[in-house]
């Protein structure tokens, strides 16, 4: 293995550049080294003034996601290895705006987060010596939705998404999905409207690049043809029993 | 939520939506009460105030989206009275003797009693702990407990806790996050708190943010040491703040190595892997903890025993192994091996995937066949700022809690998924408290906004406009992190610590010749990198002039040149305040027992 490897990373900083563009670094080629470990070290002993997130470096905090060879990845989990010989193109993440750099501004997941209310919702709540018994076949039923660390590659690698800002997007509906299946809640119909109002439910043509593209194996995609499924069985039930049968 | 879209979305043929932007540099806002800090504790105050107080506007200021924060992380369990054959009182007794008699036992108390309605209320609250058959909450063995009690979801508890936390926090409209604002300095006048300036790091403005109380939830500072499991982020921001605002750090010396990391990364291996009966031998295959008074080795898992045993006699125990030339040698350092090959598929994949996952990623090792390579890594702080059991500090109007705090239940040394329900336990305690005192408080005077205009002048000064500095950020980070390594680590003496002070107040000097190259306003993260670098400089003086000064050993602080615990001198809290000179100033404060007398720790019999 070569002992240096090219990185190419995205520039741009809103005060002075009218358009993005790219500096060109030499890296030690470690083989125990990440990429995020090559933009710090470009950070620490190359040029101080590039700017990018990364916290917990082990693939949990969802913070470091970013565009490596035109692939949606979290960097602290992506070997530079696996690009040898080089060069290893870094840019920021794709579909969102950019504040500078590799810095994207993921806001807009935030909103819509909120909005597809993943929290339980209940009728009655047990008293706080009781606990909902939960088996674990129950736990099953939504624990990969449960994964998800809201790292945003599957809005990245999301084509309706690209296109229509307004929907609620990959992680968004498999967060909803998370809390619709737990046997623990009971708030499934109002997330049903907000998450089908809108269009871009119906524009995911389930290619799947989300999933694809998630590090944690979730399956957003299996969640957004489930939530299809139901919005439209709801939809045929309130026409056929148009007094809201069961 | 505020987009910041201004009108030109430049069409740049490059992937990604470009905006053009500029800064705003001062703004003011006022809330009843602000949280720095969005982990596990800021989240349940959050949630508290809003419960019992949904009246009180609520600001929670983080550096980073709040399920960035670092209790995303912990992996093996959260500890609370759970079997019928548990008791409070069994709870209480391994958390102090854990913690070598340092705990207090009023705080302790409070917090076994309070801790299995926390984990309880998380279940109500969504949180997928994981199950027995027939859908009871599960429970696993932890390091130092004498029962099973320690809950968990999977080996990803921190990172089920805080979504659920986070998720749940999503319903409170009372609730306002600065997401992505850096905390520089509280706000004090009249002796109270009442308030904090930030720097919102995606345009570089100024935020004045005015309150009735501040609560401080910024976690530990591990990344004052070079070898941590803790994230980039752990940069002990809030106990510098409060530190320099005047309150008093308590118990700063002790510093927790966690047994189990990776080597190079320092990615933790979760203590579950042992509590699910995992293996530490040295490089003859021999279970090395049996010549340390720490039990006889048997086939399986025995509590309070071998690899069971506490964090700090473990850390402990790999250093005599490497003085013995008993540790193999890694290519990068000493290292001892964590077998779980025994444990099988079965149990590695549906109690410890993501043990399994860390280390295939970042290893090239599968468990199931093969050894871990592990050394001891710093991991948590026991000390932290000053508080009494409702988070309150001694400075009106400022509470803490997490690990950022110090209560103190963790004494000398914390036990293994006891830190889980204390972010909770205090985090909810924190919160009811800032909301009663701040319900009884006038709205903050005008004259703060002199204080933030001070701070801004600051900024400007010493980071934004200067010019001409020569010190390089990561050279001074790292000369610091070789220093309280070398020096304030595992085994400390009189003369490595005297000698850390000293280095350490060296490179204060070298800080104000800091080199600075981004001027830009927009996501300055090397200003950040300067920031928190001050941070731990603070903090790291107060970890080695407290170490200096506690001469004997206890828990996780243990000096070669005394090398037992004196209770007669020692029994007792460091208090590091910050003197009129700048230098850490060492006081003293009893511990609280209420009805557990110091004796012997006592493990593997």
């Amino acid at each position: 293995m070569a002992n240096r490897i090219t990185i190419e990373v995205a520039r741009y900083h809103p005060a002075h550049d009218e358009k993005p563009g790219f500096d060109t670094y030499e890296v030690p080629l470690r083989k125990e080294w990440v990429v995020l470990d090559a933009l710090n070290y470009i950070k620490d002993h190359l040029d101080g003034t590039l700017s990018f997130r990364w916290s917990c470096r082990m693939g949990v905090c969802g913070s470091c996601g970013m565009t490596v060879n035109g692939v949606p990845k979290l960097t602290c989990a992506t070997f530079l290895s696996d690009y040898a010989p080089g060069p290893v193109r870094v840019e920021p993440l794709k579909n969102f705006p950019v504040l500078r750099d590799l810095v994207v501004d993921t806001s807009d997941f935030l909103v819509k987060l909120g909005k597809s209310k993943p929290w339980i919702i209940r009728k009655v709540e047990k008293p706080l010596d009781e606990e909902y018994l939960q088996t674990p076949e129950e736990l099953d039923a939504y624990k990969q939705y449960s994964m998800c660390i809201n790292c945003m590659l599957c809005y990245a690698a999301c084509p309706v998404y690209g296109l229509d800002p307004l929907f609620s997007g990959p992680a968004a509906i498999a967060l909803a999905q998370r809390y619709n299946l737990d046997s623990r809640d009971q708030g499934a119909n109002q997330r049903l409207d907000i998450l089908s109002q809108h269009d871009g439910i119906w524009g995911c043509t389930f290619v799947g690049e989300c999933t694809q593209v998630c590090p944690k194996n979730v399956d957003p995609a299996g969640a957004i043809q489930q939530y299809k499924l139901t919005a439209t069985t709801e939809w045929l039930k309130a026409l056929v029993l148009p007094r809201g049968g069961t | 939520m505020i987009f910041r879209s201004d009108p030109a979305c430049l069409d740049t043929g490059f992937s990604g939506v470009y905006h053009r932007r500029s800064a705003l540099m001062l703004d003011i806002s006022s809330h009843d009460i602000v949280l720095i800090g969005g982990g596990g504790a800021g989240l349940r105050a959050a949630i508290a105030i809003s419960e019992t107080a949904p009246n009180l506007s609520v600001a929670v200021v983080s550096k980073v989206y709040p399920m960035r924060s670092h209790t995303v992380a912990a992996e093996g369990g959260a500890a609370g009275v759970h079997l019928a054959e548990d008791s409070l009182d069994e709870h209480a007794y391994d958390t102090i003797s854990g913690g070598d008699w340092l705990c207090d036992q009023d705080a302790v108390e409070a917090f076994v009693k309070e801790a299995p309605l926390e984990l309880m209320r998380l279940e109500h609250w969504g949180c997928p702990w994981s199950r027995d058959p027939n859908g009871r909450i599960a429970v696993r063995p932890f390091g130092g407990m004498k029962k099973t009690r320690t809950w968990f979801a999977a080996d990803k508890t921190g990172f089920h806790m805080l979504h659920t936390l986070f998720q749940t926090s999503l319903k409170y409209d009372a609730v306002t996050r600065y997401d992505e604002y850096f905390a520089t300095r509280l706000l004090v006048d009249d002796g109270r708190v009442q308030g904090v300036v930030a720097l919102e790091l995606t345009t570089g403005k100024i935020q004045a943010i005015t309150a009735k109380a501040v609560i401080l939830c910024t976690g530990g500072c591990g990344r004052v040491f070079r070898f941590t499991t803790n994230a980039a982020i752990k940069t002990g921001d809030g106990m510098a703040l409060a530190y320099r605002a005047g309150a008093p750090l308590k118990d700063m010396e002790f510093v927790q190595y966690h047994p189990t990391g990776l080597p190079f990364t320092g990615i933790l291996i979760t203590e579950a892997a042992r509590a699910e009966g995992g293996h530490l031998l040295n490089k003859d295959g021999y279970r090395y903890l049996q010549d340390y008074n720490l039990g006889t080795p048997e086939p399986q898992p025995v509590l309070r025993s071998m690899e069971l045993g506490p964090r700090d006699r473990l850390s402990q125990a790999f250093v005599h192994e490497q003085e013995k030339g008993r540790t193999v040698e890694g290519p990068y350092g000493p290292v001892v091996n964590l077998d779980l090959r025994h444990l099988g598929a079965k149990t590695i994949n549906e109690k410890l995937p993501f043990v399994r996952e860390l280390c295939l990623k970042y290893e090239h090792i599968d468990p199931i066949s093969q050894m871990i390579p592990v050394r001891p890594v710093v991991h948590y702080m026991m000390g932290g700022v000053h508080t009494d059991l409702n988070g309150a500090t001694p400075m009106k109007g400022l509470y803490a809690a997490g690990e950022t705090a110090c209560v103190s239940i963790n004494g000398a040394n914390r036990l293994g998924s006891n830190s889980l329900p204390e972010l909770l336990v205090f985090g909810a305690r924190a919160g009811s408290a800032a909301a009663a005192y701040a319900a009884e408080q006038k709205p903050p005077g005008r004259h703060l906004l002199a204080q933030a205009l001070d701070e801004e002048a600051r900024l400007q000064d010493q980071f934004l406009r200067k010019t001409g500095g020569r010190e390089p950020i990561a050279d001074l980070r790292e000369e610091m992190q070789k220093i309280m390594e070398n020096c304030a680590g595992i085994y400390r003496s009189g003369d490595s610590l005297s000698g850390a002070a000293g280095k350490l107040q060296e490179l204060q000097d070298r800080f104000r010749d800091i080199r600075l190259d981004d001027r830009g306003h927009v996501f300055n993260t090397e200003l950040i990198s300067a920031l928190e670098l001050s941070c731990m400089l603070d903090v790291a003086e107060t970890i080695a002039e407290c170490a200096m000064r506690r001469t004997e050993s206890r828990g996780a602080h243990q000096r070669t040149d005394y090398p037992a615990r004196d209770d007669e001198k020692f029994l007792a809290h460091s208090l590091t305040y910050r003197g009129a000179d700048g230098r850490p100033r060492v006081e003293y404060a009893p511990v609280t027992i209420t009805r557990w007398p110091p004796a012997e720790r006592v493990y593997g019999r």
